[in-house]
């Protein structure tokens, strides 16, 4: 069992800045929880006291059912992988990889063993006897992981690893980790990892669930999908998802027959009735619209009334299969993505134009302006 | 490697007779720099002067040495060496020598080991009132050494360490030269603290962690503050005059002052001789340890 669990933990650093504001987090045996967040949002903070490598203010911090508020970092059951690797300069490979088990007294056998183990799961075993500075920043990386796997572990920690990294070997350390923590997983090994980034790309692919914080808050945890199909409130429904959620700041309004509508400039959008119910049990005139780009397509003849808008086409952006579309309404610019087929069959020569786009207001969210939460999950 | 703009030798000299500006523009470059190079020259020349005159002195007759300012003997003759060695004394320079090393090498051990460990405190831990602590540290390096002579005289005296050693090295083995802690502690603020964290997560305590990671990683400031200390040491001609009384425990600094106080009619061949000698330690422990002065450190464990 090595199940994390933060109650109520806050750090308020000694110039009274205070960095968490009591956050509470249950992270599953097994699971692989991303943490997300604008620079600054105290993170990383986060990952170091669940490290040991910061001390906590209140609260408390428990791994596998045990606290370890006091406890220092090698009795805590961690390995971390550090953003800079941190491997020790002047040890070669085959040292760095072994140095936490020579610390614990482990016999050389044993620790030959493991090494070599570790090595080959990582594919390090060309490169055992040399030194870090003979390695390339993927090499070095594998190493730190490496590392981090020889101590078997009951949490690993990583912190943004991938950020040194140029964007095709991003790419792949990051299906390397994903598929490193599955093979963990099977062969029945401890394998709970808490991962942060501020890398969405690398936060919607790894994690079983994605923990999105901001100002030392948690916003919002959820699974992937979930994350980006149903977000909470309007930060983490503007941190996921690129190109962002269009976002309007806009009025609804009551009519009479026991619907709403929402006003976007001089037109209107009516909201479908089970999106209605949810609304109006939380019922503010004041609110911020949002909708993903993909959820606003070409009317066609088949859309409903109430879920059109014209706008005037001012941008396209080529992304090779698909179109970023940049509309105006009146003074207010959104986006949208359109397959590239569409473009050429519809929209060639059409900045400038007139359009008719349909809003899928099923997929729509709208937030109160003055809370920031969705209401209209 | 090819060069990109001249892909050979020939094509390069081809397009240097087709072209006047390029073939004037290397010249004066050649000129600047030849010009650069001669007036480097002879100030390292003006500068080293004294330090051949020592030597080709050393090799002449007592009485060419200050009728002629030529650096090439006349007499050629080893007898300042033969004398020299053998002394106005009892003892042998070689004796002398051996002095030297019996304080100087306490001392850098001493001072390093000290030096670090406070050091290590000061960069890494969280302790009471640590600027006080820093900006008296640093008040001490400002301070003159001959304000603590007559002080630390009458200390030793009651501790009934006179005219022996210990005077000399004891007191570095309580960090008590703020120069070399401030140097390492400013070495240390630069090196990134990954790899201590690193190291803690692994199982390091904090002794474990100065000496697996952070001494390997200050190895290089570690050799330049023994070299300092080396050649310092036995350069130090105030220590020894104060603390060692008698002749059989002069060190090298010393002696040399001993022959010209002997002898009615100074031996300067023999005195250079041996001051020639005497300066081989510093420069052998230099080249030996130069290549740490350059060395970029921690590199590998830091680099994208």
């Amino acid at each position: 069992m090595s199940k994390v669990v933060f109650e109520n933990l806050t750090k308020v650093y000694s110039n009274g800045f205070k960095a968490v504001h009591g956050i509470n987090l249950e992270i599953e045996d097994g699971e692989f929880l991303v943490v997300i967040g604008p620079s600054g949002c105290a993170k990383s903070t986060t990952l170091r006291m669940l490290a040991g490598l910061e001390s906590i203010t209140g609260g408390s911090i428990s791994i596998g059912g045990k606290v370890v508020n006091g406890l220092p970092p090698k009795d805590r059951g961690i390995a971390m992988v550090f953003q800079n690797y941190a491997l020790y300069p002047h040890m070669s490979v085959r040292e760095n990889l072994g140095f936490g088990l020579k610390l614990a007294k482990v016999s050389k056998a044993d620790i030959e063993k493991q090494v070599n183990e570790a090595a080959e799961l990582l594919e390090l075993t060309p490169l055992l006897d040399r030194l870090p500075r003979q390695l390339s920043g993927g090499q070095a990386q594998r190493v730190a992981v490496g590392r981090a796997i020889v101590k078997r572990p009951q949490v690993f920690l990583f912190d943004e690893p991938l950020s040194n990294l140029d964007a095709k070997l991003r790419a792949s350390m990051r299906v390397r980790i994903s598929d490193l923590h599955k093979t963990l997983k099977k062969t029945n090994r401890s394998a709970t990892s808490v991962y942060v980034t501020h890398d969405q790309t690398e936060a919607m692919t790894m994690g079983d669930r994605i923990c999105v914080m901001k100002d030392g808050h948690i916003m919002q945890v959820d699974t992937p999908a979930n994350l980006y199909k149903y977000p909470k409130n309007l930060f983490v429904a503007g941190f996921i998802g690129a190109p962002e959620m269009n976002m309007v700041e806009t009025r609804l309004d009551r009519t009479g027959e026991g619907k709403c509508h929402l006003a976007l400039s001089s037109q209107m959008l009516g909201l479908p009735d089970e999106k209605l119910q949810k609304v109006l049990t939380n019922f503010t005139e004041d609110v911020v619209f949002g909708i993903r780009p993909e959820f606003i397509k070409l009317a066609d003849d088949n859309s409903p009334r109430d879920e059109l808008i014209k706008g005037t086409i001012v941008r396209m952006e080529n992304m090779g299969a698909e179109f970023y579309v940049h509309f105006t309404v009146e003074d207010r610019e959104l986006c949208t993505r359109i397959p590239a087929d569409v473009v050429e069959a519809k929209l060639l020569d059409a900045i400038g134009k007139e359009h008719l786009f349909h809003f899928e207001m099923n997929n729509g969210h709208i937030f109160s302006k003055a809370t920031e939460i969705n209401i209209s999950l | 490697m090819m060069n990109k703009v001249f892909p050979n030798k020939a094509a390069l000299s081809a397009d240097l007779k087709n072209n006047p500006m390029l073939r004037a523009e290397i010249r004066k470059q050649r000129v600047g720099a030849t010009i650069r190079y001669i007036i480097l020259l002879f100030f390292g020349l003006v500068m080293l002067y004294p330090l051949f005159w020592m030597f080709s002195a050393a090799f002449k007759p007592n009485h060419e040495i200050f009728s002629s300012l030529s650096l090439w003997p006349k007499e050629f003759s080893l007898d300042g060496f033969i004398n020299g060695w053998n002394t106005g004394t009892e003892y042998t320079f070689g004796r002398f020598f051996l002095n030297t090393l019996y304080y100087v090498v306490p001392k850098v051990i001493l001072t390093v080991i000290s030096s670090v460990i406070v050091a290590y405190g000061f960069a890494r831990f969280e302790i009471p009132f640590k600027k006080f602590w820093f900006v008296t540290l640093v008040a001490t390096i400002l301070l003159p050494t001959s304000v603590l002579l007559i002080p630390q005289y009458l200390m030793f005296r009651e501790m009934g360490m006179l005219d022996s050693y210990l005077p000399l090295y004891l007191p570095m083995a309580f960090a008590t030269q703020g120069f070399f802690v401030f140097m390492l502690i400013q070495f240390l603020r630069g090196l990134p603290t990954d790899m201590e964290e690193a190291a803690q997560i692994d199982g390091c305590n904090s002794y474990q962690l100065l000496w697996y990671i952070v001494v390997p990683m200050l190895k290089p400031a570690i050799i330049s503050v023994a070299l300092f200390q080396f050649m310092w040491s036995v350069n130090d001609f105030l220590g020894p005059l104060i603390y060692i009384s008698s002749v059989e425990k002069y060190p090298i600094a010393l002696a040399l002052k001993l022959s010209i106080d002997v002898t009615e009619g100074t031996q300067w061949n023999e005195i250079l001789a041996m001051a020639s000698i005497a300066i081989v330690p510093s420069i052998v422990v230099f080249l030996i340890a130069q290549n740490y002065f350059v060395e970029g450190i921690s590199s590998g464990g830091v680099k994208g």
